[in-house]
């Protein structure tokens, strides 16, 4: 599949050093972590905000703050105003067809237990499946269990190979006439494997199986055309595209939508309500109930503004790059083993040192003002998968630079060293 | 600024690579089982009990480095301590992994070598892991956990 344009990196130095000028909009990046400079390689975890999402945070609750779509007053009406723009330049983002697709939720977690609950949950049966993959986060998988559990309904998991990539054909072996729902990720945060999704999407779709993508680890590094991959589900957070933690998004497909009960009831999600009988608002805030991140939310907004400043696709070539490089610094350390070896692979790079134990590794990395996650990634049955307990991860955002990269594998040199006295 | 020398100690480095009484007690007396769900480290402690008396003890396992060399380093020091004995070394040591403890405690012995634990807040329940299992196997239940 392709998600990224031809790289631009190749064509020379020029892109990459325009990005790293943007390191300046990161006030975090000039950090000091025990005396020494913060490398910053925690992206998947989540991501580093710029100058521009924390002012207008600020500026809103120094010069907007007020409750929304409510109040006759000035600050309620421009409050809603910065809002619902937000969630236009959110359906722009995504290319969504209209703005009533776009719900805003606390998180990918959240956006995905309000499909399972309130799509998912009325229309499975006992026997029916909900499909998903072996390299769900989960966030992925604990939800559908939840709806399984009370409805009869059976999980079924597609498994994946050694480098991490779905076995061929699998999933559409395994999409039935019982299948009532598949949930995919689209970029694995522990592997960094990009599945086919646009494929995955058409394949269900010729069985007549809804697709949800879980799109937390794709967004902030390639475009996303949601009319493009036809799904009809698309979760993401904010935090993983710098924008403040707390937000999220669900795309859904606006008749799908319309046909689920709320998720949760109270303020903001009705239009009449009587102790005998209430109405529903109509889209996107019957499934809005209750005072939202309200900052956070016209954070993203702002977020995205500056994604689409920069580019994603210059922002993939580089992230590429950076992959590429990472890649073949670490084919050259005795002992590394990488976990995660797709053909089509996101900027992370999962690993282990000889027999050091990944969380001795991120130690002495922090050590160093390296910042890398350890243990496994809130995707315990990948571990179970490839039959260890834990990996250490560096994931790359477009700030990060081959210099990083470099102090990265100084580190782990380090930690080598540490460990064969 | 932190050295790393003084976290991961030669000491250390060496009960990690070569864990003392590492391995299963058939004639065990209590067992407990210890899991830190953050890191992923599974131990299991085996004691043998005479008379209120550690007579012997040792454990199994996987885990990061501090978890290991912890568990290494309190199976060596508990051989024949009383019960109370035991339970107060916890509390020193548990005292010197989080801050307030003393290094130069002559009680602690080896066990100081772990006082650079404390610079690192998540890693402290990688060092008490098995000190909750052995409290656990002395209080008559079957598994600890860090959480």
């Amino acid at each position: 599949m392709s998600v990224l344009a031809p790289s631009v990196a190749d064509s020379g130095p020029g892109p990459t050093a325009e990005l790293q000028g943007l390191r300046e909009e990161f006030p975090i990046l000039r950090t000091k972590i025990r005396g020494k400079p913060l490398v910053y390689l925690d992206n998947a975890a989540t991501t580093q905000k710029p100058r521009s999402v924390i002012d207008i945070e600020r500026r809103y609750y120094e010069e907007w703050n007020a409750n929304i779509h409510r109040g006759v007053h000035w600050l309620s009406e421009k409050a809603t105003h910065e809002y619902e723009h937000a969630r236009d330049t959110v359906r722009a983002f995504l290319n969504a067809r209209s703005r009533k697709e776009i719900i805003y939720t606390r998180g990918t977690t959240e956006s995905i237990n309000l499909v399972a609950q309130s799509f998912a949950r009325p229309r499975l049966r006992p026997g029916d499946e909900v499909l998903i993959t072996g390299m769900e986060h989960h966030s992925n998988i604990v939800p559908w269990q939840m709806v399984c559990q009370l409805t009869g309904a059976r999980l079924k998991v597609v498994p994946i190979t050694d480098e991490g990539e779905l076995v061929a054909g699998e999933f559409e072996r395994s999409l039935s006439e019982r299948t009532r729902i598949a949930a995919i990720v689209h970029v694995s945060n522990a592997l960094g494997t990009i599945n086919p999704v646009r494929q995955m999407v058409a394949a269900a779709h010729a069985r007549g199986v809804p697709v949800l993508l879980d799109g937390a680890q794709a967004v902030a590094h390639m475009p996303v055309d949601v009319q493009d991959l036809n799904c009809d589900f698309y979760a993401f957070s904010g935090h993983k595209i710098f924008a403040p933690t707390g937000t999220g998004i669900l795309y859904g497909r606006e008749e799908l939508l319309d046909s689920m009960p709320p998720y949760q009831g109270g303020g903001d999600m009705i239009r009449t309500v009587s102790f005998e009988n209430t109405t529903y608002a109509d889209l996107p805030s019957k499934f809005e109930a209750g005072t939202p991140n309200i900052a956070g939310g016209i954070g993203l907004g702002a977020a995205i503004d500056f994604v689409q400043a920069v580019g994603l696709k210059r922002i993939g070539a580089h992230e590429r790059d950076l992959l590429r490089y990472a890649t073949e610094r670490a084919l050259e350390v005795p002992g590394l083993r990488i976990i995660g070896q797709a053909r089509e692979k996101a900027a992370v790079l999962s690993f282990l040192l000889g027999d050091i134990h990944p969380h001795d590794v991120g130690t002495i990395l922090d050590s160093e003002g390296i910042a890398i996650r350890t243990g496994h990634h809130c995707a315990m049955p990948i571990m179970t998968r490839y039959r260890i307990p834990a990996t250490a991860r560096a994931s790359f955002a477009f700030y990060n630079t081959r210099e990083e990269v470099d102090q990265l594998f100084t580190a782990l040199e380090v930690a080598r060293k540490v460990f064969s006295r | 600024m932190m050295d790393l020398n003084d976290l991961y100690r030669e000491v250390i480095v060496d009960h990690n690579r070569s864990p003392r009484n590492f391995r299963t007690m058939a004639d065990a007396t209590c067992t407990a089982a210890g899991h830190n769900p953050l890191c992923g480290d599974q131990l299991t402690l085996y004691l043998k009990l005479r008379d209120g008396v550690i007579e012997d003890v040792s454990f199994q396992g996987s885990g990061c480095a501090i978890s290991i060399a912890s568990a290494s380093l309190m199976t060596e020091i508990l051989k024949g301590k009383s019960e109370s004995e035991a339970t107060r070394l916890f509390d020193k040591f548990h005292a010197l992994v989080t801050d307030t403890g003393d290094e130069s405690d002559p009680d602690l012995g080896k066990l100081a070598a772990l006082a650079g634990v404390r610079q690192y807040p998540s890693r402290i329940k990688c060092a008490v892991l098995s000190w909750h299992a052995m409290n656990a196997a002395l209080h008559g239940e079957s598994r600890a956990s860090t959480e």
